[in-house]
């Protein structure tokens, strides 16, 4: 090798100082881990005190700031980061780039989350605790009715919102300037269309819930009343504010995942996507809908019928691409040769539950019958249904799926088996009892409950106690995969792996395609 | 903490210990057969509906894809087939679920309508959200408004497992809603604080309770009897501790519970011109307490969300500066303005209490006049 091919610094400065993709996206991923744990650890808490009737381990507010934290920490600091670190290994890799378009800002995008979580996490530690108004803060109980840490929280959120603008901005410049010559659009991966579509989606919603929070901070220490109805302003305002960035942002949370699984169903079903153009003008729908459909959240908030059946019917719309992704993923394995190794195994566990999460969303939208739904258990199962079976299933999908490729060494085939379907049994375990204790009555973020919920909960927490469990088996499988695991000879570790990140060595060089690759005529995805 | 017993339970996964394991929406309809509401039974029947399709739609998807998990699998030597479009099937599969979707929202939208048809009530009812109570007035009551809080009637014994716990478990107050039977009843919703959510599943209503903007919601009970359900908004530390009871009784009931409830009214204004002993004025007092202070402030008013009463400088110090707490509140803290809750009476019974329980032992005596003649300044 030539002295121009440049390896990694060595110590702390590589990781402090570096503006590689490869380093970058591992930083995000290892700190999207440790986030996930974070917000899991307080999602034991919560199982652990509802394990039964009556008050046991914790305070009702200290339960709060539980429910809170839980949120905030897997939304914005587990599934978004670790979605932005697959990005940041992947699509240099995948449209034959030698980097990302801005690695300097993607290196500070990487480094202000951290000491942003630091702060959240230390709210714990002030008096009056940590934010204690759920992760979707509604005023005036995050104003008015807030513990002193808002502050600090506010503080935290508008970091992470430069950090994603940032991550989003690099995604898109990386996308539309550095494509190795002959990658048309209509050729890029699915990931990477995914990506390129949520980076816009983060553009325009991160900011509106930037001004939200500012809203907040000037009501609590400028005297503003934009929330406060006695100040002239309104509280219901909050919530339009807060949900317009909020569903975009469940849908930046999913539609990454929806990439990884168009690249992974292909390779075990040895057949290519079906249906690759409408996947990509489904995600394309999907996004538009996501812009006119936020107030499906607020049906209870005593909206105009008028305003009521708009969103209503602009909700059940999105039925109609969601379901094209499906019936695309099922009839890409339909007639193909499939295998059953453990990125394919969180693939078709993904497939089922979040089709049976989108089930319940169908049912939400609809206005009357989510008058019983709304704030109840049955709302918690259905969005877990798609936030753990949907994003977090994907994403364990994708660590399994390019580890090899990352580290040029293989995981545990059984123990990553066996992590499967202890997370698939334990995920329903947990979460499909929900949807009776919801539907029978059980308000959510309640520390305490009826007596006729108690069964339910019950298993609910031992559910939880063992999905917790399993990801340790996750985390002792990819160190040991990374220290000790057997090495990989071949480029393509999965024989129907297709794309230009499967054209690289396993593991790839600290720089890659700095010279652009050919581009076959065939279609990469 | 989690005791022996709850574990032992854990691992026979007690399903057979609660007959009452509930897994659906209520239906609308009681055990005996008999409609609760016309609407509860109408959005039953349309969350039953969209279930069924979509357990249909899942048994196509779910079966194909075992389909070919079964079929299509590489160790049985298949050879994977290469075609990846059908402009038809793609067409097709975005045409009929749209059509299925119109099915659906054809009977959404006159359900919806009917739940927003709040005209031709017969009575009003503002119900006004506390932290962590609720309040109801009866607005066209014959003669004067009939108003009162409705409290969490569940011990703190039995919530910290001291006690047995009953079978209304936090679903029980000690001043219901009462309602007559076949009644159209309109309720307006507001609250005083942050956002609730005024919820009560058989009879089919929810709906926000925002403070500075009122809600309008609607009910007719066909069935007398108990109707309980929570608040479903989170609201504060005590959110899972505010629940409603709704008792729907007969029109002569309801008639004679709302002319007792005048004349306590009347009993209760009498009262404030009357001078009470100490022993009248504690007892009441602890009582108001229990109800408007405890969770708070303690059962022995050793503090938690509020400050300490027993041995506090207001409590034991000037009786303007600890009336000035009760009745006006602190702002920016959760300390409300119980003046506005509570009668003069309750107000000078409780005042009295926090003066002389947790060895607070001043000796003072606060009457109704002395609050009277508080709040005019």
């Amino acid at each position: 090798m030539g002295d121009h091919h440049h390896g990694p610094a060595k110590g702390l400065s590589r990781w402090l100082y570096t503006t590689n993709h490869k380093d970058i996206g591992t930083m995000y991923l290892w700190f999207s881990f440790a986030m996930f744990l974070l917000g899991g650890a307080f999602a034991m808490v919560i199982r652990a005190e509802l394990f039964q009737p009556g008050m046991q381990l914790v305070e009702p507010g200290f339960f709060n700031q539980m429910t809170t934290l839980h949120g905030l920490v897997m939304v914005f600091g587990a599934i978004m980061p670790s979605f932005v670190g697959l990005a940041n290994w992947l699509i240099p890799m995948m449209i034959g780039a030698p980097d990302m378009a801005l690695p300097r800002m993607n290196n500070w995008s990487f480094w202000i989350l951290p000491p942003a979580f630091l702060m959240l996490a230390s709210t714990l530690l002030m008096e009056g605790g940590a934010p204690a108004f759920g992760w979707t803060f509604y005023a005036p109980l995050s104003t008015t009715y807030a513990p002193p840490s808002v502050t600090f929280f506010i503080f935290a959120i508008h970091i992470l919102g430069v950090s994603s603008i940032m991550g989003s901005i690099n995604i898109i410049a990386t996308v539309m300037n550095m494509r190795a010559p002959g990658m048309t659009y209509m050729k890029m991966p699915l990931f990477v269309w995914t990506w390129l579509i949520t980076a816009f989606l983060l553009v325009a919603v991160m900011p509106v819930l930037a001004g939200a929070v500012t809203m907040m901070l000037m009501d609590i220490h400028f005297g503003t009343s934009f929330f406060s109805a006695a100040g002239g302003g309104d509280p219901v305002l909050f919530q339009h504010i807060f949900w317009f960035f909020g569903h975009p942002e469940v849908y930046i949370i999913i539609l990454p995942a929806f990439g990884v699984i168009s690249q992974i169903i292909p390779a075990f079903s040895r057949k290519p996507l079906f249906g690759y153009a409408s996947m990509v003008y489904a995600t394309a729908a999907i996004a538009f809908l996501s812009f006119i459909v936020w107030a499906h959240h607020m049906y209870t908030v005593g909206m105009p019928v008028a305003g009521e059946l708009f969103f209503m019917y602009a909700t059940m719309l999105i039925a109609v691409p969601t379901g094209v992704k499906v019936f695309n993923w099922v009839t890409t394995m339909w007639r193909g040769a499939l295998t059953f190794e453990t990125p394919m195994l969180f693939s078709i566990g993904f497939l089922v539950l979040f089709t049976i999460g989108g089930f319940t969303g169908l049912m939400l939208s609809i206005a009357p019958a989510d008058f019983q739904y709304h704030d109840t258990y049955f709302v918690v199962a259905h969005f877990h249904y798609v936030m753990v079976a949907g994003a977090v299933f994907s994403m364990t999908a994708a660590i399994y799926f390019w580890l090899p490729k990352w580290t040029g060494r293989m995981y545990d085939e059984t123990m990553g088996k066996v992590h499967f379907w202890i997370s698939f049994i334990g995920f329903n375990i947990t979460f499909f009892p929900q949807h009776f204790v919801g539907l029978a009555g059980m308000p959510r973020r309640i520390p305490d409950y009826a007596l006729q919920f108690a069964d339910f909960n019950m298993m609910s927490s031992i559910g939880a106690f063992i999905y917790g469990a399993s990801q340790l088996l996750f985390l002792y499988n990819v160190i040991a995969a990374i220290v000790a695991g057997k090495r990989v000879s071949d480029e393509k570790v999965w024989d129907g792996a297709e794309g230009l990140e499967w054209t690289l060595p396993s593991p790839p060089p600290y720089h890659t395609f700095e010279t652009p690759p050919k581009i076959e005529e065939q279609p990469a995805h | 903490m989690l005791n022996a017993r709850a574990l032992a339970a854990a691992a026979l996964l007690p399903l057979s210990a609660n007959a009452q394991n509930q897994v659906n929406m209520s239906t609308g309809v009681s055990d005996a057969g008999a409609v609760i509401t016309e609407l509860g039974v109408e959005i039953y029947d349309l969350h039953m509906l969209i279930f069924w399709i979509c357990v249909v739609i899942g048994v196509g998807v779910f079966g194909v894809m075992l389909y070919s998990i079964y079929a299509h699998r590489k160790s049985k030597g298949v050879e994977p087939a290469q075609f990846h479009e059908h402009t038809g099937v793609e067409i097709a599969w975005t045409v009929v679920p749209f059509l299925i979707l119109i099915g659906m929202a054809v009977p959404a939208t006159s359900t919806l309508l009917e739940v927003y048809d709040n005209d031709d009530a017969e009575m009003s009812i503002l119900i006004t959200g506390y932290q962590w109570k609720w309040k109801y007035e009866y607005l066209d009551a014959d003669g004067e408004n009939v108003s009162f809080f409705s409290n969490l009637a569940t011990s703190q014994e039995e919530i910290y497992n001291t006690d047995n716990k009953g079978e209304n478990y936090l679903l029980e107050v000690d001043e219901p809603l009462v309602i007559p039977v076949d009644t159209k009843v309109r309720f307006l919703i507001t609250a005083n604080d942050v956002i609730h959510s005024w919820w009560v599943p058989e009879v089919a209503v929810k709906r926000d309770a925002i403070p500075g903007f009122i809600n309008e919601a609607w009910t007719r009970v066909l069935q007398e009897g108990v109707y309980r359900g929570q608040c479903t908004e989170l609201c504060g530390a005590y959110h899972g501790f505010m629940p409603i009871e709704v008792h729907v009784v007969s029109r002569d009931e309801f008639d004679s519970w709302m002319a007792a409830k005048q004349g306590a009214a009347a009993a209760d204004a009498a009262l404030a011109a009357q001078q009470l002993s100490f022993d009248e004025l504690y007892a009441r007092g602890e009582d108001v307490y229990n109800a408007s202070c405890l969770a708070c402030h303690g059962a022995n008013g050793e503090g938690g969300l509020g400050n300490a009463i027993a041995g506090s400088t207001i409590a034991t110090g000037g009786l303007d500066s600890h009336l000035s707490v009760i009745v006006n509140g602190v702002a920016g803290t959760a300390m409300q303005a119980f003046g506005a809750q509570l009668s003069e009476v309750d107000v000078a019974a409780v005042t009295t209490y926090q003066r002389n329980a947790f060895g607070n032992n001043t000796g003072d005596v606060v009457q109704a006049s002395d609050v009277v003649s508080y709040k005019e300044g």
